[in-house]
């Protein structure tokens, strides 16, 4: 019996950083993928990042992940996105060279110790008491383990819909044909009676570089200097190329519309539901009918392929509707298809059924990451992975799980949204769904997670290194700022506008003011300038926010409270009397960990919380008094 | 207990009772019972339940003997005032009849209501929002017919439609501000941020119409203030005692549970209008002059309506620090009287007073009337919660057209605090302070 602490299954986005992150977690680990060549495979858009999934990308290398490192070595094309706007909902964003990134990915998984990776294809879980051991191959082997970590992505029961056609396959492949789906591991899952049901994504045709008029298009250029995604990346060395930008014309639309009755979402074909934050183009256009026209960003592949991923047409029209639709748009007018549009039905589990640690709350030993969870995206699937790897490896080492709040990170909002919520539609991270929003930036996600991981033992020597020293110097810079200080009379002679109140103001205090800047204050204290500007950085977005993040921080402390409310996970809400029948089976489905997560519950209404709350502290409220007295 | 194998004694299993009717002698007096135990409770009793929501003629027993014959009701759950099983017993209105009642409700697992927890329940049970219990608080208090609208307004749910609205207001001008957050990519642009600036500012404005209101909703439910001042001797107590004995005029003595003080409570062309602080009033005249006019000078400041009494005997002098909204002249059978502006009266003679009260009511209308078609704030609660709404989205405003994240952020602020009125947030505390003005068994 050859045996593992953790075994992941899939190796994409979420089974990659599951992989790693539970070796990282000194759990020797198993990483079962088909093919080895496909480890790091970007299916859809070659790109990573952007507004809240840069957010996410930045707390997976803050707690030592893989993507964010990745991404900086397969980059080829970064920009910021609301660069214009606050420091709290800028988002890092890069295109990435889909060869790189897998190479970089398969080079990281290489690296890490205590992961060993097979090629195979799981059937089946192993089950003893009801719980998983471990893992039944295609070709018969058995693998046992303390914990299985499932990230199958749309590959569970997946069928690809191009018009009519329908083809059983988790993906489809560049060059040529499909990569099947798994079908064993579908029927496992449905065989342990969890809640499922099936979500639809779509991608857009490929086209060939060479067969599109660029002379005729506008161009669009990354930033300059690129911004990593790495806390830990100096620079970005990969050469960096430009984008093109084309838009749909209303012959586009029309053809569209003349042919809406032959794509599956309208037909009928497909039933399930696809993401309303990406919508196809038939979708676009039917939903936005006055709109003339519609933006397209021609996004290559890589360096080194001309492949073209039109960025704004993700279709599962029918082939000649969509070569015909490609003609109607500026530089397209000839371009080459090399593989067709297509959307995608996949099972996923109701993640309502999974713990916040990402375990199956009815089957022990079982861990969902990614798309597999309702989710879409790279980098939800990779921040899922991490956490599920970590909590499957902390589980086979007898070790509690880690949660991360709603008020640490995206990934505990996310998690906490998608196993306290669930899913209507494929969920996707935006900066709004954070209430701590100002506090959760892209910017300190190091300083709010890496002395976590450092706890945890996850956080490697270079990054432990280069975090103490980056936390040394902002300390120091933080009480420099608060040692220095002018009294109204002084700033006045700098030239600064404040109420002549005779208290001293901090050169922290100062840089808050609209009109201060930090070469302001090195004109004041000439030894502010040997401050670094990565640090001088972080000083002017704590000033900017300075009143929003004090008030913040006391929303914070009452949400904790909540959180530290515990509920019994046998808790008998049939005894609560007074509970719907509606959020009584709501609170049994989902069993929350706080009382402030069966707040989050929809539907779950504060007359509901206040009955669940006295029910479990068995208090009698209100004085009462013996005689009772007139009403 | 037992019938319903549900577990007693947890405060989940709760059953609880109160004298919906008021307490000491009376034709009938109404006990109420709502939780678990009410049916049981009632087959026991009543030996049967009647049909529900009819009423039916029961003999009351239990194992000392019987208690009464009474009218009964059954109000099986969730259609009843709490959403839970309730039952009603309409007894004859007498102490033991109804201490024998209690003592077995209690030997059935039943417990004495705390103060509003039938109202609680209904809350809790998603039968009332918070602005709806309170009207009932209201209802059960009005004395005048105005008061009566008012609260039948709130109960019908008017107030909530309204902060409702604002909410939901709020949360598309919150959504597009979001958009132009999360979606710059895809072309969502600072039109978008302009738009929620927008909105935002017109539901400052809303909220501020509603709120400039010179507390007329609050006044209405409360009891308009009127303080009559004046110098020593004017005949302060006079008038006061000539106002509480006109016919017009409603008067209870209600001793204070926490003032040891008498109210005069008067209804005014329909209006209730509160006689503040009337001690004050009466000391005056005992007390140091200086200290006389700096009580009523307080008093005056804290009152919806001010009235200055003077003698008219006496030539005139300024009353310091103080603009009246009507001045009295008394005296006015009195040799030397000499007419000036305002009301003269004799309150000896009762020549004027009629005059006097026409104009009060008349200014009583004028400042509690109001031909607006929206729903009146009513309770200082509200206008906490609004005035710190209305912070929030002036404070958002000043949000540079470059972060909208800070916008955002004051919205969220506006809306939580728009949603506590409601009940929408923090309802925990929320309840623990909105019930504490309750009385059981509402």
């Amino acid at each position: 019996m050859s045996g593992f602490d953790v075994i992941v299954i899939g190796g994409g986005h979420a089974g990659c950083e599951a992989a790693a992150a539970s070796a990282r977690a000194g759990a020797a680990t198993l990483l079962l993928t088909h093919k080895f060549e496909t480890l790091g495979e970007m299916s859809c858009n070659p790109a990573i990042g952007g507004v809240g999934k840069g957010h996410l990308v930045r707390e997976i290398d803050a707690l030592d992940g893989l993507m964010g490192r990745v991404a900086d070595r397969a980059g080829i094309q970064f920009r910021l996105l609301n660069r214009r706007k606050g420091p709290a909902v800028r988002g890092p964003r890069a295109q990435a060279d889909r060869a790189l990134y897998r190479t970089a990915m398969q080079d990281a998984l290489r690296q890490i110790a205590g992961l060993e990776i097979r090629e195979a294809a799981a059937e089946d879980l192993i089950l003893k008491d009801g719980r998983v051991v471990g893992v039944r191959t295609a070709d018969g082997q058995e693998i046992f383990a303390a914990s299985v970590v499932l990230t199958t992505g749309t590959f569970l029961n997946g069928l690809i819909h191009i018009g009519e056609t329908q083809i059983p396959a988790g993906r489809m492949k560049v060059s040529d044909g499909v990569e099947p789906p798994s079908l064993g591991l579908s029927k496992t899952l449905y065989s342990f009676g969890l809640p499922m049901g099936r979500l639809k994504t779509g991608t857009p045709p490929r086209l060939g570089g060479r067969t599109i008029d660029w002379a005729s298009l506008e161009s669009q250029a990354g930033d300059d200097p690129p911004t990593p995604f790495s806390f830990l990346t100096r620079a970005i060395t990969t050469p960096q190329i430009a984008c093109s930008i084309t838009r749909t014309t209303l012959q586009t639309h029309a053809i569209i519309r003349a042919n809406l009755h032959r794509a599956p979402m309208y037909s009928g074909q497909i039933a399930s539901t696809g993401p309303r934050y990406c919508p196809s183009i038939e979708d676009k256009v039917s939903r936005f009918a006055d709109r003339e026209s519609h933006q397209i960003f021609l996004e290559p592949e890589g360096l080194n392929d001309d492949t073209i991923y039109p960025n704004g047409i993700s279709t599962s029209l029918p082939q000649d509707v969509q070569l015909a639709l490609l003609a109607t748009i500026p530089g397209l007018e000839k371009a080459a298809v090399r593989r067709p549009g297509y959307a995608i039905e996949y099972d996923y589990v109701d993640p309502r059924a999974l713990s916040p640690a990402l375990a199956v709350k009815s089957v022990p030993g079982l861990y969902l990451a990614g798309q597999i969870n309702g989710t879409t995206g790279y980098e939800e699937a990779a921040a899922q992975g991490l956490m599920a790897g970590l909590n499957a490896a902390r589980a086979a080492g007898g070790q509690g799980p880690v949660i991360l709040d709603r008020a640490q990170a995206y990934i505990g909002v996310m998690i906490d949204d998608l196993v306290t919520k669930g899913v209507s539609e494929p969920y996707r991270m935006f900066t709004s769904r954070a209430e701590y929003r100002l506090t959760l930036r892209a910017d300190n996600a190091d300083q709010r997670l890496t002395g976590l991981g450092e706890g945890l033992g996850i956080i490697g020597p270079d990054r432990r290194q280069a975090f103490q020293e980056k936390m040394e110097r902002l300390g120091v810079s933080r009480e420099t700022m608060t040692a220095r200080t002018l009294t109204p009379n002084e700033a006045a002679k700098h030239g600064m506008t404040i109420r002549q109140d005779g208290v001293r103001r901090t050169a922290h205090d100062l840089l808050s003011l609209p009109d201060v800047d930090f070469p302001r204050l090195v004109a004041i204290w000439p030894d502010l300038a040997e401050i670094a500007p990565e640090i001088v950085e972080q000083l002017e977005i704590d000033a900017q926010y300075a009143g929003y993040l004090d008030r913040q921080d006391a929303d914070i402390l009452s949400f904790r409270r909540d959180e530290g409310r515990a509920l019994p996970p046998d808790l008998d809400y049939r005894a609560v009397i007074g509970l719907s029948n509606e959020v009584r089976q709501k609170l049994e489905a989902i069993r929350p960990a706080t009382l402030g997560q069966a707040s989050r519950i929809e539907g779950v209404t504060s007359a509901a919380l206040t009955l669940v709350l006295a029910h479990v502290k068995g208090s009698k409220k209100g004085r009462i008094s013996k005689e009772p007295q007139r009403a | 207990m037992t019938p319903t194998g549900t577990p007693t004694g947890t405060a989940s299993a709760d059953t609880i009772f109160a004298l919906a009717t008021a307490a000491g002698r009376a034709g009938v007096a109404v006990v109420r019972v709502s939780g678990p135990g009410a049916g049981p409770a009632l087959m026991a009793l009543a030996g049967g339940l009647p049909p529900p929501r009819t009423a039916g003629l029961r003999g009351l027993r239990t194992a000392m003997g019987e208690i009464d014959r009474a009218l009964v009701l059954w109000f099986p759950a969730p259609h009843s005032f709490t959403g839970e099983d309730v039952a009603e017993f309409h007894l004859h209105g007498g102490r033991a009849v109804r201490e024998r009642l209690f003592e077995a409700l209690v030997e059935l697992g039943a417990r004495p209501a705390a103060p509003g927890e039938f109202s609680r329940r209904a809350v809790e049970h998603g039968r009332l929002d918070l602005t709806q219990a309170e009207a009932i608080a209201d209802l059960v208090d009005a004395e005048t017919p105005a008061q009566l609208r008012q609260a039948l307004r709130q109960y019908d749910g008017a107030l909530a439609d309204l902060y409702e609205g604002w909410r939901a207001a709020l949360i598309g001008a919150l959504g597009r501000a979001e958009a132009a957050i999360d979606f710059s990519d895809d072309g969502v642009g600072e039109m978008e941020f302009a738009a929620a600036r927008d909105r935002a500012q017109e539901i400052i404005q809303a909220i501020q119409t509603h709120m400039d209101d010179h507390r007329r909703g609050e006044a209405l439910r409360e009891g308009l203030k009127l303080a009559i001042i004046g110098p020593p001797n004017a005949g302060k107590s006079s008038l006061i005692n000539a106002l509480a004995r006109r016919d017009v005029a409603i008067v209870s003595d209600i001793p204070g549970t926490t003032r040891d003080v008498i109210e005069l409570r008067l209804n005014l062309g329909g209006y209730l209008v509160q006689v503040a602080d009337t001690a004050g009033l009466r000391d005056t005249k005992d007390a140091v002059e200086a200290e006389g006019v700096r009580r009523a000078l307080a008093q005056a400041g804290a009152s919806d309506l001010v009235l200055l009494l003077r003698d008219g005997t006496i030539p005139y002098t300024d009353y310091p620090g103080v603009t009246p909204d009507l001045q009295i002249w008394n005296k006015s059978d009195l040799p030397g009287f000499q007419k000036r502006e305002g009301i003269s009266l004799s309150l000896k003679s009762g020549e004027g007073l009629n005059a006097l009260i026409a104009r009060l009511t008349a200014m009583v209308a004028e400042r509690l009337e109001t031909k607006d078609q929206t729903p009146a704030l009513t309770r200082p609660r509200h206008r906490e919660a609004l005035t710190q709404a209305l912070e929030s989205l002036r404070h958002a405003l000043t949000a540079p057209q470059d972060q909208p994240e800070l916008f955002a952020e004051d919205l969220r602020l506006a809306l939580r605090a728009i949603g506590r009125i409601t009940g929408r947030v923090d309802v925990e505390e929320l309840l623990d302070s909105v019930f504490r003005d309750f009385c059981i068994g509402k």
